[in-house]
Formats: structure tokens, sequence, C-alpha cells
């Protein structure tokens, strides 16, 4: 078969346009990242902090604890309705998709913000943070979500890199059972021990801290969690869904 | 005082009159409940039917609370009356339908009455599932008796007087609830009447594209013309109009994708549809789609019940006209294009696209202002979204780029106002 020039041309200049985005500009591509957009339009690519400063970074955490999070707000165990209407007409298989592709971003975090608490609440947020509170059965950040407070595989996140109103909403919520887990809601029963200075004095140190060099979740614990946790089955493929 | 007392009796017979005649309109067709029951088998096959019409019936979606047992109850649908609290339909013996023969199961549903004689609120449909056959309710019944007991009392309803009185509610049924069995037009072919009798009765797409009058009912006379759903802020679009979601010239085949997918050619399922499609419809079978589709082609064309399109364009002031359309260019020609094209399969075209040209722009106001995924089904298993833009847009930035939308690449519908945008921001929904 013999194409001429012009047919050639004519060929080419169709797959340069049906390569082109429709507003000329980024080229559409059938991707995950494509998908993700309603996502990133708060979230950032980088899980930067919105106009009201709740926004957690996403990129990078543990995927189980990323599609957790998706089933609690479509189940109503956490309550944003933003999160709530996008979730809402996704299956679990799309949504541990979902989970799966910013868990695998790898993207640089942004310097932490200058702490603006007292050195003396800071320093009892480090001493929670890292070493618990034994006499109030308190155990340290630590002890689940890593030593380098990076998270743990598959469903413990990393807590650095996130705004202090986010983290203070988060443990604030958990007292008030607005945000829950499956159960065992191991991080309910911890946030009834502490006292709203434990709050603001954890979530004031978290905040401020920068990442270390290895800024993944690490693959397993040392030692046995010191209380169980409950989390969600991975999900039945579609089409095996009742 | 012998002429006030001819007045008081009269006035007391009238009202007993009344009275009576409510409650007999009330009994009309009523099963006969302390009847011997006629046992029905609870086969497999029975159950697998029963199963399919329930999905069919989105018994589901309102019988269960976000996160709890399937069909045990609690989620509450808010009215302009108050808040209704969906009833626990496991077979758990005293919270649930465990004590229920089928024939008070069939009562409730063709009649809108409980098992202990209370009249049930139409939030429950049966204004709509009174067309559904004794047969089929027996199914539901026998699928419904197979699923695992859960022990969950039901919630009383949270209704404002006088609505939350028995009397009000007969007296409500009495004015709109006629109880009666779909009856085949001869006229029409098997196809249509199947999907006549899927789409008024168990799909009770009426529900919401038909409007609600003052009282919560739905007007038959506008059957299927449109309606702004109560308490939701969604418009359920004209099934029966070319400018909202008529499909009479659109062909079958786009119709049972949209149904069974979410998305087709010419129009994609977002918000309250969504959920429908994403529960009930893309269950269904490819004849019970074909069949609604059919019937769904064939109703006669209506003006639609979110008002008249204008009859030419308004001119929009320059100055607004050049924001919408830097704020266009800004946040939305990334995925819908230059010329409002979209892309086939991803993203929906703005030009010429109804949903963005009908009467009413409450769809659109939501849509840009909280975003959402068309629903993913086994047929579109990953669907793009669109992100919310609440927290970005003011409420005259998006009057401005929905205009935009609205009057530009060939669409010529009414500007949309900072007080269209204010009252779906700041009301329910």
């Amino acid at each position: 078969m013999k194409t001429s020039p012009s047919a050639f041309g004519r060929l080419l200049a169709a797959l340069a346009l049906a390569a082109a985005g429709p507003s000329g500009g980024a080229p559409f591509e059938d991707t995950m990242a494509q998908r993700a957009l309603a996502c990133t339009a708060c979230h950032g690519k980088e899980g930067r902090a919105g106009p009201d400063g709740y926004y957690p970074r996403i990129a990078g955490k543990p995927a189980g604890y990323l599609y957790n999070q998706l089933l609690n707000f479509r189940e109503a165990r956490r309550n944003y309705a933003l999160m709530t209407r996008m979730t809402d007409p996704l299956s679990d298989t799309y949504l541990m998709e979902i989970a799966q592709h910013f868990a695998a971003l790898d993207l640089p975090y942004a310097a932490p913000p200058r702490p603006t608490a007292a050195a003396e609440v800071l320093r009892r947020g480090q001493e929670l943070a890292l070493k618990g509170d034994a006499s109030r059965q308190i155990p340290a950040c630590a002890q689940c979500h890593g030593q380098a407070l990076t998270g743990v595989q598959p469903n413990t996140p990393g807590l650095l890199g996130l705004p202090r109103d986010y983290l203070n909403a988060q443990l604030g919520a958990w007292k008030t059972r607005q945000r829950r887990a499956h159960a065992p809601d191991c991080m309910a029963q911890i946030a009834d021990q502490l006292t709203s200075d434990d709050v603001a004095a954890v979530s004031g140190w978290l905040a401020s801290q920068a990442l270390p060099a290895n800024t993944k979740a690490v693959a397993a614990l040392s030692a046995p969690l010191p209380i169980p946790c409950g989390s969600a089955p991975a999900p039945v493929p579609l089409g095996a869904q009742k | 005082m012998k002429k006030l007392a001819i007045v008081v009796l009269g006035g007391l017979a009238l009202l007993g009159g009344a009275a009576a005649l409510v409650w007999s309109l009330n009994l009309r067709d009523e099963v006969d409940v302390t009847a011997p029951a006629v046992p029905v088998a609870a086969t497999p096959e029975l159950i697998a039917r029963g199963a399919y019409l329930a999905r069919a019936g989105n018994c589901m979606t309102c019988h269960t609370t976000r996160g709890g047992t399937p069909y045990a109850g609690g989620y509450g649908i808010a009215t302009p009356f108050g808040t209704v609290y969906a009833s626990n339909l496991t077979p758990d013996e005293k919270t649930g339908i465990g004590s229920w023969s089928p024939a008070h199961f069939w009562r409730a549903l063709h009649n809108g009455r409980s098992k202990d004689g209370r009249l049930l609120y139409p939030a429950f449909p049966y204004p709509d599932y009174t067309q559904v056959t004794r047969a089929d309710s027996d199914a539901i019944y026998a699928y419904l008796r197979s699923l695992p007991a859960a022990a969950q009392p039901n919630r009383p309803h949270a209704l404002r007087w006088p609505y939350s009185t028995q009397t009000a509610l007969a007296v409500w049924r009495a004015l709109y609830f006629n109880p009666g069995t779909y009856e085949a037009d001869t006229g029409k072919s098997a196809e249509w009447n199947r999907g006549a009798y899927l789409v008024r009765g168990l799909g009770h797409c009426a529900a919401c594209h038909t409007a609600r009058n003052v009282m919560g009912a739905s007007d038959i006379k506008l059957d299927l013309a449109g309606g702004l759903i109560p308490m939701q802020n969604w418009y359920a679009p004209s099934l029966a109009s070319p400018v909202e979601a008529g499909v009479a010239d659109w062909d079958a085949q786009h119709i049972v994708s949209l149904l069974r997918t979410g998305v087709s050619p010419r129009a994609t399922a977002i918000g309250p549809m969504a959920e429908v499609v994403l529960h009930s419809t893309q269950h269904l079978s490819a004849d019970d789609l074909g069949a609604m589709a059919t019937f769904l082609k064939a109703l006669p064309p209506a003006s639609p019940n979110s008002g008249k399109a204008s009859p030419k364009p308004t001119p929009v002031d320059p100055k607004f006209a050049a924001r919408g359309a830097k704020l266009y260019q800004q946040h939305c020609v990334q995925c819908h294009g230059t010329q409002g094209q979209g892309v086939p399969g991803a993203y929906p075209p703005l030009a010429g696209n109804r949903a963005v040209t009908m009467p009413t722009a409450v769809n659109l106001v939501q849509f840009v202002l909280n975003g959402g995924y068309a629903p993913a089904t086994a047929g579109n298993p990953r669907p793009f979204g669109m992100p919310p833009f609440v927290l970005v847009l003011s409420d005259s930035d998006i009057a401005a780029v929905l205009t935009h939308l609205r009057t530009s690449w060939g669409n010529q519908a009414s500007p949309v106002s900072e007080f269209d945008v204010n009252r779906i921001r700041t009301g329910p929904g």
C-alpha cells in the first residue's frame, strides 16, 4: 500500500490535534492524574493547605490509610460535605485506585512553618509525641506512627507536614466522635485521654517539625502496637460486589 | 337559640360526613390482611427476582443510613414538613418486618398502610409503588425476608404539627392518593408497557421528575415534566421536554447507556441521578432498560416546569461578560475546551448541552460549587470528576462564569445572577 505524502501529512496533523488538549494547552491524558484533578483542586499536587487551612497533604500517605479515609467520608465516619459528595458515587475499587495513585506520589515537602506556641508548650508536645504519658495511658505517637513519625504501611499515616489547624481539628473531632474509624477505634480511645492543652501542644509541635531525609512510611513497626486498631478490608473487585 | 342548635348540628353532621368520606377514601382497594395467608414459597429464584426488583425500586438507598446495616432503616429524608425516617426492612421480629405477612407488605406498598394500621408518609413513594403487581410485591417481600435480621428500632419522624398527625395524613391521602395497579395500554407494545410499569411504578421517577404542589403532592397532570427536588436544591429536569431531558430524538442505545453506565454521548448523570444510576438502574437488565427507553422516547412533548426559556438572548453587561470569559480561561478551559467542546468520554461539552442551557441553572450552580463525579459503574468504573469551586470562587464569580457558559458558542440561555448562586450556596443540600 502506498500512502501519498499529503495523506500522511493529514494523518500527522490529525494525530497532533488529537494529542493536544481541548484548550490547546496541556494534552488530555487518559490517566489517574487526569481523573484526580477534582481532588488536586483543593489538595494540590503536593497537598497544600487550602484557603481555610484544613487541607491535609495526601501525596505519599500509605494507600491503606487513604482508602480507609475515603470510605470513612462516604460512610459518615468522617464528616466533611465536600468529601462526602466527592466519594458518594464511587466504588470501593475505584476509591482504592485513587488512594494508590496518591500514595505513589513522591513529591518534596515544604519547610515547616515557624512554631507560634511557647517553648514550654512545644516541649510538652514533643514529649507526648515521642514518649507519651504512661501515667494517663497515653501511648506516644511514635509507637504507632513510626519512630520518625512518617507512618507505617499499610494503614497508619505519617504525622509530619500537616497544618496545625488540621491536626487540631482531627484530634478535636475524634474527641467528639465527629471523626471515627473502623472498630476498634484506637485514636478515639487516645483522644479521650487528651486534654485540649495536650491537643494544642502535640499539634503545635508536630506541625513545626521538618521531615527526615527519608519521608516514606516504614514497612513495619519494630514493636507490637500498644492498642489494637481497626481498618476496612481491602475492596472486593467491581462486579463481585453485592 | 333553636337556629344556633341547627347550625351546630348541621356543622357537626358535615364534619362527620367529611370524616367518613376521608376514612372511606383511605380504605380504597385495601387487602384483607386477616384473610388466611396464601403461602408463597421463597425459592432461590423468587428471592433473586425480589433482589432485582428491590434494585429497580432503589429501596436500599433510603432504607440504609450512611455506613449502616443495609435495609435496617434510620435514614432521614428531609421534607418541607420535617424529617421522615425510613424504617427497618430486615426480618427482625421486633424492629423490622419479621412479623409481617406478604399481605401486610403488599398493603404497605399498594395502600401506604403499615402493619399496625398506621398511615405511612408519602416520602415512602407508595403513590408510585401502588402500581406494582402483587407478584412483584411478594418477590420483594421474599427477598427482604432472606436478609440477615438487624435489631435496630425505628426512629420516630420529626415532623411539624399538623403534618405529624394521622388526621392530616388521612386528609392528604383522600385528596392526593389513588391506589391502583398498573393497567396495560393495549394500544401500545409489550415493551412500551413494561417500560411504563417500571418508570411509573418501582422506578418512581415521578417522585423527582414531576413537580410537587405546596402540599408535597406530585401533580400528575404535569407528568415527568420536571421538578425542583424538595430540600435538595437540585432540579430533576423534564423527561418530556426537548429543551431539558426529553429523549424523543435520542438513539435508544444512548438512553440505555446513560441508565446503565451513568455516561452517554448525549448526557452524564450527576448529583441525585448519579445515585439512582449507581444503586438502581445500572443493575437492570438490557431488556428492562430498553423498555424504559422505549417508554421515555414516546412521552408526549410538554413544556418544562422550570419556566420558559427567554424568547431572545438577554443582553449581558460587557464587563460581566469579560469577567466570565476570563474566569473560564482560568478555571474551565483545561477540561472543557476553548470552544466548550469537552473531551468525549471524559468531560461533557458545554456548547449545545441542555444541562447548561435549560431554563433553571440550579444544577449548574450545585455542580460548580460542590463538584463531584459521575457514578463509578460496572460500565464506567473509572469516571472523571469536577473540582469544587465553593472555596475558590465568589457568588458573583460563579454567576459570571455560568453566564459565560450559557451565552457562548451558540448557547442562548438567560444569565445567572449572584443571587441565584447565593441561594444555593447558603441553602440546604
